[in-house]
């Protein structure tokens, strides 16, 4: 049988499963009048027969299916002839490759050369017998559970609690996944950032000024060493990212307050939500906008003025980035005014302060821990956007701060660094992977702040 | 109240007592310049909320406008005649045959009979370059599927190539000089001719809609993206809404208070603040190197934007089951329910619209993701509609970032066009997610 099938076949077994358990409950009381006698209701014997039936049978076969295809290539590997088995590991693996496609049937058996084709048909033959071995295995370890649970049902087995202690013990097992994906990111970035470093100093990416990833092929060839220092890239993200900050939160902040202090309660049911249309817009729309309306027009006012404005320049992706960031602000700022209790500003009121003065001198000192978690968590949002920069910034490492030139960032390298045909061990590659760290890094601890600081503030007022 | 702590402060620095009298006449001479910064203050907030709003509507109308012409693309409605001779010359019919015949020398057969004054190598080119090189797949399937129409003559409506689609929708300068212009003076001669006779149309743009993607604008569609679109998602939606509601059920009904459960909440709050070109890398790095799952495959992408997805779902879900009232779990428990059966039987069921919300809403954050997409080659040029999970495909955000990039005129309708579909659904997963809670949600 295919994997699949099998598995559907093993679902319809704890099916059976079920109903044998079910029904074996009811005869060991003599029948539906009594259950009153059983420790669970007969479904819970159902149920523990129908996972004991499935979850060691499961176990058996996703493990089979993570072997068999090394095993089975190793296997062939045995019978081939010796100048196939004695070529280096990459043409090797190419032969693999062929053989796999072949099994495939990307590449018909005639088109490729006969020990190949013989290889490819010993797999798929060995293949049959160990579907064959498995279906077997995994069907009898199914029915043998199932008759092992059977023969221990009785009027006292606590089926309810040992059924309620897997299904506890699979909530357990899916919260954990968070964890595990943090895990996975660190050692993904960590691994592959250590092959990095050891091909490239870590001093010379964290403070070399020149970025030019490309790597000679050969060593004869000119002008392009490769150089990995990383500031031009730090340099432009945070130069995109603090435009994107000095558009957003005086924006954010001005909106969360009039929408907070100042409007009454229709406005602010039509206004707010308006605004955070301007979150849910998928950032390639954004990074579309730039291309197309915001960076000609830039340019075009730049030229009015007697300014050269880069068609890719900085300001303009930071400037869009910034209107994506507005309702991100201004919501969570919107939360740290509404937190502050009424009593402090009828305080200032009752001392003859105006509305302003209230707002200035007293709303926004009690509610600036929460805001300035709101900018920290803003600015990590800014740093590791990724297709605004990819489509309206530059690729030219240029280290400025002049808004009107292109600039680069790290996302932006990341990608291009990454996409296109590429192999996993090349510095270019691993290079991402060294940025990717850094990001993972700058963005964990703004957050680990931000995300402290708000909550510290938000107890004080609980 | 600058002005009231000034007045206090000399008070105490010169210590003059002023009389009540006195203060009241400082405080009033303030007045008029306190109440010019409430109202600078007051505009301020009022101006930021204008832009933002202006923003909204200025984004919304760009797109809107660049976008609306795409749904309708200009056809040539002209008699082509099924030449046996051509399409099927020793008369057996096969279908093998039939898809491989030459269907371009109809349309050009076409054409020249059309204009019939047009002559010489170069100038032929030109005539024959106005229309599209798709225009030939309607002959054929009009062939394949009924191979009586050889030998017939019809009056088809055949594609038009994108440069006389863009002069049609006036997004081409006339005046401009020949050679900046996509089209020769003598095409824009015939096609004002065809115009002039009424054979030009704008029809709705079926391409659009049915095809994959593409080299030629005309011809380009979103068919292909919006599979992998589904695709992704639907992978997503089985794999984070089942796990999603798991954890956060555990988290909030189960945990016990221990360093191990602190350090998967404080994780899941950290996560959804990770950027989503980490996840990428994550999956690349995983999914594809480690595992080695193929590139590109809709699969891997449904993985990723799983674990993107999941910190929104659980912290949406945990929402939910707070807003659950603890006299019901109480009343289920003493009435001797398991707590496994009183989270079953009762706090779920009252949980469950707003799990539906959040995971609407974090669906259609995975809708518009396309950074960690092309980390995992999504961004691959792909033709044909994907199969299944393992086929190459691509995504529609990334599809409007592939498209953006091209210096065709014809790129940039589509990209919007692209856009204005995303949008769409995007608008739709919303509304159904208020739609929803507004529905169901209970204030207890």
């Amino acid at each position: 049988m295919t994997p699949s099938a099998l598995l559907v076949a093993l679902a319809a077994l704890s099916v059976l499963a079920f109903w044998v358990g079910k029904s074996r409950s009811l005869a060991v009381v003599g029948g539906a009048r009594g259950t009153r006698s059983l420790h669970s209701l007969p479904g819970y014997y159902g149920l523990l027969a129908a996972l004991w039936c499935a979850l060691p049978a499961l176990a058996i076969l996703v493990l089979w299916l993570g072997f068999q295809d090394s095993i089975l290539i190793r296997l062939i590997t045995a019978n081939l002839p010796v100048d196939v088995q004695g070529l280096p590991a990459a043409q090797f693996g190419l032969f693999v490759n062929d053989v796999r496609n072949v099994i495939a049937g990307n590449i018909p058996a005639t088109r490729v050369s006969p020990v190949t084709a013989a290889a490819a048909e010993q797999y798929l033959q060995l293949r049959g017998v160990a579907r064959l071995a498995l279906t077997v295995l995994v069907l009898v370890v199914g029915v043998v559970a199932t008759l092992i649970v059977r023969s221990r049902i009785s009027a006292e087995l606590r089926a309810r609690n040992k059924v309620e202690w897997l299904l506890e013990g699979f909530l357990f097992a899916c919260s954990t996944i968070a964890v595990l994906t943090t895990v996975g990111i660190v050692l993904s970035v960590v691994f592959e950032s250590l092959r990095f470093f050891s091909i490239v100093p870590w001093h010379q990416f964290l403070f070399g000024l020149e970025w030019s990833p490309q790597m000679a092929i050969r060593a004869d060839q000119i002008g392009s060493s490769g150089a990995f220092g990383a500031v031009p890239l730090f340099a432009g993200t945070l130069l995109i990212s603090a435009i994107a900050l000095m558009v957003s939160v005086p924006l954010g902040l001005f909106s969360a307050i009039y929408l907070a202090e100042y409007a009454d309660s229709r406005v602010r049911k039509v206004v707010k939500p308006l605004l955070e249309v301007l979150a849910g817009v998928p950032t390639v729309v954004y990074g579309f906008f730039a291309v197309i309306t915001v960076g000609p027009a830039l340019r075009e006012w730049g030229a009015a003025l007697g300014l050269s404005v880069a068609g890719e320049s900085a300001l303009a992706a930071g400037l869009v980035m910034g209107i994506m960031i507005i309702p991100f602000v201004s919501s969570l700022a919107d939360d740290m005014i509404t937190a502050v209790p009424q009593s402090l500003r009828d305080g200032a009121y009752a001392l003859g302060a105006t509305k302003s003065e209230t707002v200035k001198q007293v709303v926004l000192r009690a509610a600036l821990p929460g805001i300035v978690g709101g900018v920290l968590l803003a600015a990590s949002r800014a740093i590791g956007e990724t297709m605004i920069v990819v489509m309206a910034a530059g690729l030219a490492a240029n280290l400025t701060i002049n808004p009107f030139e292109a600039v680069t960032t790290v996302t932006v390298q990341i990608v291009t660094l990454l996409v296109g045909d590429q192999e996993f061990d090349s510095p270019k590659t691993l290079a991402a992977f060294a940025l990717g760290m850094m990001l993972f890094i700058v963005t964990l601890i703004l957050n680990v702040i931000a995300l402290y600081v708000v909550r510290k503030y938000r107890e004080q007022y609980e | 109240m600058n002005s009231t702590s000034e007045v206090a402060g000399e008070g105490v620095g010169n210590a003059v007592i002023r009389t009540a009298a006195e203060t009241q006449l400082i405080v009033e001479r303030s007045l008029k310049r306190r109440y010019r910064a409430e109202m600078r203050f007051r505009g301020y907030g009022l101006t930021a909320v204008g832009l933002g709003i202006l923003f909204v509507v200025f984004l919304f109308t760009t797109i809107g406008m660049q976008g609306a012409s795409v749904f309708r693309q200009t056809y040539v409605q002209l008699p082509v005649y099924f030449d046996p001779e051509i399409i099927d010359p020793a008369g057996t019919r096969v279908p093998n045959d039939l898809i491989v015949a030459d269907y371009q020398a109809l349309i050009r057969d076409s054409l020249r009979e059309r204009f019939p004054a047009v002559e010489g190598r170069s100038n032929l080119r030109e005539l024959y370059r106005i229309v599209s090189s798709a225009a030939t797949i309607n002959l054929r399937s009009a062939v394949v599927d009924d191979p009586t129409t050889i030998g017939q003559r019809q009056n088809l409506y055949l594609l038009m190539d994108d440069t006389v689609d863009a002069l049609l929708k006036g997004k081409t300068d006339r005046a401009a000089p020949e050679e900046e212009r996509r089209l020769s003076d003598q095409q824009i001669g015939w096609i004002d001719a065809l115009l002039v006779e009424g054979l030009l149309e704008l029809r709705f743009n079926r391409e659009f809609f049915s095809n994959g993607d593409s080299r030629d604008p005309e011809q380009s569609g979103i068919l292909g993206a919006l599979i992998g679109s589904l695709l992704i998602l639907l992978i997503t939606l089985m794999l984070s809404f089942p796990i999603g509601v798991s954890a956060a059920v555990y988290l909030e009904e189960f945990a016990p208070k221990n360093p191990l459960t602190d350090i998967i909440e404080v994780n899941i709050n950290n996560l959804a603040a990770v950027p989503s070109i980490v996840f990428g890398l994550l999956g690349l790095a995983v999914f594809i190197g480690f595992f080695g799952l193929p590139r590109s495959a809709p699969l891997v992408g449904g993985l990723v934007l799983t674990l993107l997805t999941l910190p929104t779902i659980i912290i949406a879900s945990r929402a939910a089951l707070k807003g659950v009232p603890p006299s019901i779990r109480e009343a289920a428990l003493g009435m001797g329910a398991s707590k496994i059966q009183m989270v079953g039987h009762h706090v779920l069921p009252l949980a469950i619209p707003g799990m539906l919300t959040g995971t609407i809403i974090g669906m259609a954050r995975a809708l518009g993701e396309s950074a960690p997409l092309l980390m995992i080659g999504m961004v691959a040029f792909i033709v044909d509609v994907p199969q299944g999970v393992l086929d190459p495909a691509t995504a529609l955000p990334v599809q409007v970032f592939l498209w953006s990039d091209l210096p065709e005129r014809g790129f940039i309708e589509r990209t919007s066009g692209a856009i204005i579909i995303l949008l769409l659904f995007l608008v739709v997963m919303n509304a159904t997610a208020v739609i929803l809670r507004n529905r169901f949600e209970k204030r207890w």
